[in-house]
């Protein structure tokens, strides 16, 4: 029996604003004392009261706006009442009826399977979004043993700190298709600047659900439509914080619900968590026990309508996205589609990559890209950097390239420095000068030039009698004398003519 | 008494004042002449809320020592001639359910018998501000749950007037703290006519604001979109000046109103002359005659002092208490969700069997499956409600209501029956649920029982509410008959 996965993401993103969603508790809780950043609001003590932060509706109406979502003119919150020990006031104001943004979606490649046969290579396709809507988050439970005694602890620090949760349709079949969709929701959030998505921080938490149906039911499915009948039964696994992890997490997941298929039984209902260690999920809690969240309207905020005129202005606001700013890198600097995607996949880059072009007279994007992506990217990829971490301005990678073009140094010891200048903070006249990498003077070059012609006779000889293979030999004679500090170009320039 | 402008001269010409039977305005004047020290005023109120307390349970906490330092204040104030507000120095009694920084705030419940609040709400900042002193924190049917009084888990509060019978509820403390002089105001809170039906029942002022127009930042919250904040006086002149202090836009209560501040007491003597009066029909059929003869007779002087009286109809009235009684639980489900006794207070076991009633009801209809019958349903009856309100408003200027269908009932008449309980509130929730402002004022007396009666207006206007209850004081001096303890 062959079976297709039907995989959904639900995506919490913590938005980076500098206060809480509900009081003015500083957001900036990571790495704080527990219960350092609290107060009668995020504690829910009695009495306290919620008062909506205006700049986290702003994020979530943003990102309505960059995934084409709808329903931006009206919204409201509502409480989702359930109990936790890290839940302060027994509930979570979250949205339920009219989340920020409804629908709309977000366009993903992803090579095609390996039986696509014709079709095979680079595909992209449009994810569905069901919406995207407001929520606080909770604080954190830790379980420890003090003096002897096995307690919990509650930190609030988190508690009401914003998060977006979006939630895509169940319209992805492989594990690849969830990575590509996590990456471009991560890369569109980092370019309309709402927040870090650091994963590591706990910033963006993915929860992919995921089942799997006979490849029988989808051909009863009408075309064009992705969603289908979907299975009787569905597996979330929770709170994942890498994408390494949720690609491997629903792999693991496709061949233990196909085990289980294969036996003629049904995966149960059921949230499961992934071990990191064990390279497995494991049950963490079953749906019998599912919750009746009893929403209703939260009183305690008044449902809000914006103007039209409100939602244009927004939208003037709103910066280039990556797939508009991918095109545009194609037309306007006549770059391949893989030095476009690698250039915008991060919004620094392209942004740094915009700017040494403009800095560097001459122009040559194509050089500038090869330098990019061949020298700086792959610095950061090798050290697990981002280039917001860095303090490298697009003005000195420019320098550089002016220093390259005018025969001051070479490029072999520009792309050293270029490496030098990423991992410290020295500018380029005080590392040329510690490297002593300027270009040798012309008469230095002149006599580098007139040793190696004396050296080896028997070179220029046959050079002269028309065999031309040997001047890159020559060549390379006068490099050893200079210890390659000469321009290539004006050793070349300069023997050409005292071969003359 | 001729001249409003005298009581310094009157207050010297006693030989032993009362000094427990005053009003605001009166102390005022006291305090502004310097005839009396704040300090002598406090401890005259504590004094006799002590004694008083012990037959009468209106308070479960008295709070000398802060009482004393903000008097204390106050004088020292005076003695450095500074202009006061003029609620500086004068005793209140701050119902349980106001969070009082430092001071214990119960909610009348066992669950936060202990709980010392770490902020203070926003009401109670801005009295203190105002340099009010603090004799007490009353007594009330816990968590605001209640008509009586009785569903304290502090015990039960007694009606001055006959200390047979209820104070009325849930403000039963404030009321009867009030009417027994063991203060000169109280606060109180009015989800469904928590604050009115007591008034009415203690043959007091009693002022249920416009939704949003106080702040219910810091209190206990019962049912958030219905609970309003407002306060017990003795005559509407006192309540007009409360308001003064407590209205107004709050930046930690997002439902606050940003609708402009008038002075309450700025032409409160207008009168009535030329004022359409609405009284509706369905708060008079089936009415208590004797009641229903009092507020008539109410109507007559109204119309004497030169208002018109219109009969009206509010249609939907009927399905008041019904639609109340599921968005009221509903909230308060949700409400009391926090007191889980992990954090603070007692665990859910202490709960009372009124309050677990609540969060039953509540729980079951905002279940799933459950939610539109009940849930959405009562808040689409509510909008109906509401606008019955806003159509009566089109024809009349106010309206014109008794407070409860019946006088105060005897202690332990109706505890057993919480049904019957409920339709104590019949004639009060509906104001809540239309988020209009009521005014509650003395409207007789039968058989040495306070009669009350209510004037409803359409939204943020208080200020003719005032009116309108001044003109009938002044006329009846009703507030000057005092219950005999």
């Amino acid at each position: 029996m062959k079976y297709e996965p039907v995989i959904g993401l639900e995506i919490h993103i913590e938005l980076s604003s500098k206060s809480k969603m509900f009081c003015s508790c500083s957001a900036d809780y990571f790495g704080a004392d527990p219960n350092t950043h609290t107060c009668p609001v995020c504690l829910g003590l009695p009495g306290a009261l919620p008062v909506a932060n205006t700049i986290v509706i702003e994020s979530a109406q943003k990102l309505g706006l960059a995934i084409h979502g709808e329903n931006l003119l009206s919204s409201k919150f509502d409480r989702k009442n359930y109990f936790y020990p890290d839940l302060a006031k027994g509930f979570q104001i979250s949205q339920y009826q009219e989340p920020f943004s409804l629908g709309g979606w977000i366009e993903i490649e992803v090579e095609s399977p390996a039986d696509a046969g014709a079709l095979a290579g680079r595909q992209s396709r449009k994810i569905e979004v069901t919406r995207a809507h407001l929520e606080e988050d909770t604080g954190k439970v830790a379980h420890a043993t003090i003096n002897g005694r096995k307690v919990s602890l509650i930190d609030f620090n988190r508690s009401g700190v914003p998060l977006l949760e979006i939630v895509s349709e169940p319209v992805m079949h492989s594990s690849e298709e969830a990575k590509a969709y996590a990456q471009k929701l991560q890369q569109i959030v980092r370019y309309i600047g709402i927040s870090a998505c650091d994963m590591e921080k706990g910033s963006m938490r993915i929860e992919p659900n995921v089942s799997l149906r006979k490849v029988s039911n989808v051909s009863k499915v009408s075309k064009g439509s992705n969603v289908g009948e979907l299975p009787a039964y569905k597996v979330e696994l929770k709170n994942i914080n890498s994408f390494r992890f949720a690609q491997k997490a629903i792999e693991y997941e496709i061949l233990r619900q196909t085990e289980i298929l294969e036996k003629g039984e049904t995966p149960a209902l059921e949230t499961r968590g992934w071990d990191e260690v064990k390279n497995r999920t494991f049950s963490q809690r079953s749906k019998e026990m599912a919750h009746d969240y009893r929403y209703f309207p939260e009183p305690d905020l008044p449902p809000y309508l914006f103007t039209e005129d409100y939602i244009a202005k927004l939208k003037s606001q709103m910066p280039e996205l990556p797939n508009e700013k991918f095109k545009r890198f194609k037309d306007q600097y006549q770059l391949s589609k893989y030095d476009c995607l690698l250039l915008t996949s991060d919004l620094d880059l392209a942004e740094f990559f915009e700017s040494t072009v403009k800095a560097y007279e001459k122009g040559e994007p194509k050089r500038i890209a090869n330098w990019i992506i061949g020298e700086l990217l792959r610095r950061l990829n090798e050290t697990q950097t981002r280039l917001a971490d860095l303090n490298l301005l697009p003005a000195s990678l420019a320098e550089l390239l002016l220093l390259t073009d005018e025969g001051k140094i070479t490029t072999v010891s520009a792309k050293e420095i270029f490496e030098k200048m990423i991992t410290s903070n020295k500018n380029i006249q005080e590392l040329i000068k510690e490297m002593g990498a300027e270009t040798i003077s012309a008469d230095k070059l002149a006599e580098a030039i007139d040793l190696a012609v004396k050296l080896n006779p028997d070179a220029v000889a046959q050079y002269k009698a028309g065999k031309e293979q040997v001047f890159g030999f020559l060549v390379g004679q006068v490099q050893r004398q200079t210890q390659g500090k000469a321009d290539p170009k004006a050793v070349a320039d300069l023997l050409k003519q005292k071969l003359k | 008494m001729k001249s409003k402008g005298n009581i310094c001269a009157r207050f010297r010409r006693m030989k032993n004042p009362n000094l427990s039977d005053l009003t605001i305005k009166e102390v005022g004047e006291l305090i502004a002449g310097k005839q009396i020290k704040a300090t002598d005023l406090a401890k005259a109120y504590l004094d006799r809320a002590e004694k008083l307390n012990r037959k009468l349970n209106a308070y479960i906490t008295i709070c000398g020592e802060m009482a004393l330092a903000q008097a204390e204040k106050v004088d020292d104030l005076m003695a450095d001639n500074q202009k006061l507000s003029p609620l500086a120095g004068i005793p209140f009694g701050l119902k349980d359910n106001f969070l009082t920084n430092g001071i214990r705030t119960t909610a009348a419940s066992k669950v936060l018998e202990d709980y010392i609040p770490v902020y203070d709400a926003t009401t109670v900042s801005r009295l203190k501000d105002a340099n009010a002193v603090f004799i007490g924190k009353t007594n009330h049917d816990a968590w605001a749950h209640g008509a009586s009084g009785e569903n304290s888990d502090f015990g039960n509060t007694l009606n001055p007037y006959d200390t047979g019978r209820v104070p009325g509820g849930s403000s039963s403390g404030s009321a009867a703290a009030l009417a027994a002089d063991m203060c000169i105001a109280a606060t109180g809170t009015d989800t469904g006519g928590s604050i009115r039906q007591p008034s009415g029942f203690c043959n007091l002022v009693g002022l249920k604001p416009t939704y949003g127009r106080v702040s219910r930042y810091g209190i206990i919250a019962m049912a958030s979109s219905l609970d309003t904040v407002g306060h017990l006086t003795k005559t509407v002149y006192d309540s007009a000046l409360i308001l003064n202090t407590t209205a107004g836009l709050d930046e930690m209560d997002a439902t606050t109103s940003p609708e402009a501040l008038v002075d309450y007491t700025d032409g409160i003597e207008s009168g009535v002359r030329g004022l359409k009066i609405g009284l509706p029909k369905e708060y008079f059929a089936g009415l208590n005659p004797d009641i229903k003869k009092v507020i008539m007779d109410a109507t007559k002087k109204l119309e004497s002092l030169g208002a018109q009286i219109v009969d009206i109809s509010l249609p939907h009235t009927e399905y008041g208490v019904a639609t109340y009684y599921i968005i009221q639980p509903s909230e308060v489900s949700s409400n009391l969700a926090r007191y889980d006794g992990i954090r603070f207070g007692n665990p859910r076991t202490a709960f009372g069997s009124e309050a677990k009633r609540r969060i039953i009801l509540g729980t079951f209809t905002l279940s799933s499956g459950y939610y539109d019958a009940y849930y959405l349903k009562a808040m689409k009856v509510r909008r109906l409600i509401r606008e019955d309100f806003i159509k009566s408003f089109t024809k009349v200027d106010c309206l014109l209501a008794p407070v409860s269908p019946t006088l105060p009932f005897k202690i332990g008449e109706k505890v057993n029956d919480p049904l019957q309980m409920y339709l104590a509130d019949a004639y009060t929730v509906n104001i809540n649920l239309a988020g209009v402002p009521s005014l509650v004022i003395p409207a007789g007396f039968i058989d040495g029982l306070p009669v009350g009666m209510q004037i409803i207006g359409p939204d943020f206007t208080e200020k003719q509410l005032y009116q309108v209850g001044y003109a009938y004081e002044q006329e009846t001096q009703l507030y000057k008959e005092r219950p005999k303890l």
